[in-house]
């Protein structure tokens, strides 16, 4: 058993931090007053290989694997958890295309969307169904034209921004086998979007509502087979949860960087913050929980490199306790700012609010809870 | 257990809380500003002078009272409930206990009676938990005293009319080297240098304050010279109930939208409500909510029956903050994505009662207050 990374690993870590602290930490505050991130720093970070870390070389995909999709999320986040969640996500698209679209369909999409010149966004919820993904009721139809489709998307990270969206829309029955993964491209006649979401945290990226009046789209453009939707978007979503995770940590990690700095600046009553034991416990408890996190998510990952049978089970595990545990963290270094954390000079607040909805999106963490118990149960007998 | 006053003020504070601060909480939050009429309707209600005796132009309510409008006002909006809770302690308490009969006539009077707002200028940058660390100066000049030095996070100083200001006036006797003096935000160098950029509580306005050789005449002075930090510790018992009365009306205000969206949103073919786990998870919200909320009409109650209750201030306003982030950000968990937009009220009452945690004391001071309390 071996805990370390290896040399290219530990490269790849220090690539994409240093690409996060030089082109994005310094822009993060502004890219959340802006609520918007420069397309020319998403083509940056395609040239770095950032845009299709687990997709085949073949198309321009960067061909690494789960775990290392995690050391460059986490990295990236060290600067900003809003961005580096944001590329995550094109990421779960784009890895969808390569394991499940025709050959075509991958040569004619992919090669963009690894360099980030074209940008991919995940299309499941909808505005009353959520959790309950497999009750969505966006309808594609079969026309001479091409499918049409009828429908809402909800929350969707990249709504107006991107390029192309991976819709998952109903083709056929009730429940998750009617389900179908549809590509739609941003020019499709009959696709709008609704007004850029005002949110807590995660401002940088622009959210929005996708709608579909009569969208038309051509037959080519269904991904996979008809009515394999639901699955690919859940098989999407194991990776897309480590991603989600090792994002958290990395913005609990800067926190928790932060506080350290701080604590040894800051005096009161004559010593500094560093000096109180009940503070050095609490940094002593961050790191710990902190360190449990890691390796938990790497393990993940790792399950999910080798095809574990219970990988999704692992992954949802992983993506519940990341992500209460790097908020948590996130929050104990605000409190440890005291009235300074709460400003937003010193940009800790806003790591505790993006971090928030990481408890939230990718599925719930109580979601996560129910795959959990399920598996669980389903193991027993 | 609420007298008729008791119930009817309460009842005053949670009408006027959910028609005219609830519907306007976002609106209000974007301007950085809360209405000069919201001001000025808080003042004919006699919410600003809650405490203060009639005579005095206040509404000669007691702390129980006191309490259960802070948290009525704070379910409408946690940012106006900070504004009210600052002025009537510390701001009017120091005037009710300290001030002179005719600083009481110029000051308290007028305040009691909602003409301005006050602001508790103590903290500076470097000495936030540490209060006994002031730089902030008053020197002896003919007969008077020149103000020099900053001020940190000081609430309502954009909007306020006048302030209670600690500075050090002899700097070779420590914490019994401070005095409490009452400015007006107006005086020639009492300058607003920054008015901050935070994560919640926006309408609230909170203030870098400089002093640019700022004038004041021992008429100012609060007090006797060296009674400053004595004033500064006396008031932050009432503050804390204060605190920890808005604490409790945010979480219920979080709590009230989790149930409702609970009861009315449905997954898996039933409201979620039916699901076990939120259930219990809303019944463990209630719970804490509740034992806070005794927490703090027990401290309210000892405050009004003359008894010493620093502890008990102190321990309901660690409990009563830490919980209410708690309940807020579980009823973020409970609404899911939606809990996290702007177009609901819970990711903002989140925001807002963060600092709970941390102004009037951060939960370590207050925890310093409770174990030097065991120390005998």
């Amino acid at each position: 058993m071996d805990f370390a990374l290896s040399d290219e690993q530990q490269a790849i870590f220090d690539m994409a931090r240093e690409f996060g602290a030089e082109r994005i930490a310094p822009h993060a505050a502004e890219w959340e007053r802006q609520g918007t991130i420069p397309r020319e720093l998403l083509r940056e970070a395609g040239r770095l290989g950032f845009g299709g870390v687990y997709v085949s070389e073949d198309v321009g995909g960067t061909g690494l694997g789960r775990l290392d999709a995690t050391l460059i999320f986490e990295a990236l986040a060290m600067a900003c958890p809003s961005v580096a969640s944001f590329i995550s996500i094109h990421n779960m698209c784009a890895r969808m295309i390569d394991a499940y679209a025709s050959d075509e369909m991958r040569r004619k999409w992919l090669p963009g969307i690894c360099a980030l010149e074209t940008v991919a966004s995940y299309c499941l919820t909808e505005p009353g169904s959520g959790s309950d993904a497999a009750a969505l009721r966006t309808r594609a139809e079969r026309t001479p034209e091409g499918w049409k489709l009828n429908g809402t998307k909800a929350f969707i990270s990249g709504g107006g921004y991107s390029d192309v969206y991976l819709v998952m829309s109903r083709t056929g029955e009730e429940g998750p086998r009617g389900i179908s993964c549809i590509l739609v491209p941003s020019d499709a006649p009959g696709l709008s979007f609704g007004a850029q979401e005002r949110k807590m945290g995660w401002k940088a990226q622009p959210t929005a509502q996708v709608q579909m009046d009569d969208c038309l789209v051509p037959a080519e453009n269904l991904l996979g087979e008809e009515g394999k939707g639901f699955k690919y978007a859940m098989a999407g979503l194991d990776g897309g949860r480590l991603n989600i995770a090792a994002a958290a940590l990395g913005g609990a990690q800067a926190c928790l960087d932060k506080a350290l700095a701080y604590m040894g600046e800051r005096k009161a009553f004559g010593r500094t913050l560093d000096q109180f034991q009940a503070l050095q416990f609490r940094l002593a408890d961050m790191e710990t929980e902190l360190q449990a996190a890691r390796v938990f998510l790497r393990q993940a990952a790792w399950k999910l490199d080798q095809g574990a049978p219970d990988a999704t089970r692992h992954c949802a595990m992983a993506k519940r306790f990341v992500t209460d545990v790097a908020f948590r963290v996130a929050n104990e270094a605000l409190q440890l700012h005291g009235g300074y954390g709460y400003l937003e000079d010193y940009g800790i607040e806003k790591i505790v609010r993006d971090l928030r909805v990481h408890q939230i999106l990718e599925g719930t963490n109580e979601i996560m809870r129910v795959i959990v118990a399920r598996a669980l149960l389903a193991e027993r007998g | 257990m609420l007298t008729d006053e008791q119930r009817l003020i309460r009842d005053t504070a949670r009408e006027f809380a959910r028609r005219r601060l609830a519907p306007g909480a976002r609106a209000r939050e974007r301007a950085g500003l809360i209405e000069p009429e919201i001001r000025a309707e808080l003042g004919e209600l006699g919410f600003l002078g809650m405490t203060i005796d009639p005579e005095m132009g206040g509404a000669g309510a007691d702390y129980v009272s006191y309490a259960l409008a802070l948290m009525e006002l704070a379910w409408g909006d946690g940012a106006v409930s900070t504004m009210v809770s600052v002025h009537n302690a510390p701001y009017l308490a120091i005037l009710d206990r300290y001030a002179s009969p005719e600083q009481k006539r110029r000051w308290l009077e007028p305040a009691a009676r909602g003409e301005w707002i006050g602001c508790f200028a103590l903290t500076e940058a470097h000495a936030g938990s540490d209060a006994g660390a002031l730089r902030t100066r008053a020197e002896r000049r003919g007969n008077g005293y020149v103000i020099n030095g900053a001020k940190q996070f000081i609430s309502s100083a954009r909007i306020g009319g006048a302030t209670i200001l600690f500075a050090v006036t002899d700097p070779a006797a420590g914490k019994k080297g401070i005095s409490a003096f009452h400015v007006m935000n107006d005086a020639p160098g009492f300058v607003v240098a920054k008015v901050e950029e935070k994560m919640g509580q926006k309408a609230s306005d909170t203030c870098a304050l400089a002093f640019d050789d700022m004038e004041a005449t021992p008429d100012h002075l609060i007090g006797a010279e060296g009674q400053g930090y004595a004033i500064a510790l006396s008031s932050l018992e009432t503050g804390r109930i204060g605190i920890a009365a808005q604490s409790v009306g945010m979480a219920q205000a979080a709590f009230d939208h989790a149930l409702a969206y609970a009861r009315e949103r449905e997954a898996f073919g039933r409201p979620i409500f039916e699901h076990q786990a939120v259930q219990f998870r809303l019944a463990d919200m209630e719970t804490q909510i509740e034992a806070a909320r005794q927490l703090v009409l027990n401290a309210a109650r000892m405050k009004d029956a003359g008894l010493p209750c620093l502890r008990e201030a102190a321990m309901a306003k660690l409990f009563a903050s830490q919980m209410a982030e708690r309940v807020c950000s579980d009823a973020i968990q409970t609404l899911g994505g939606y809990g996290y937009l702007a177009d609901h009220p819970v990711e903002k009452i989140y925001r807002d009662v963060r600092v709970c945690q941390i102004y009037e004391g951060t939960s370590d001071i207050q925890k310093l207050i409770i174990a030097r309390q065991m120390a005998g």
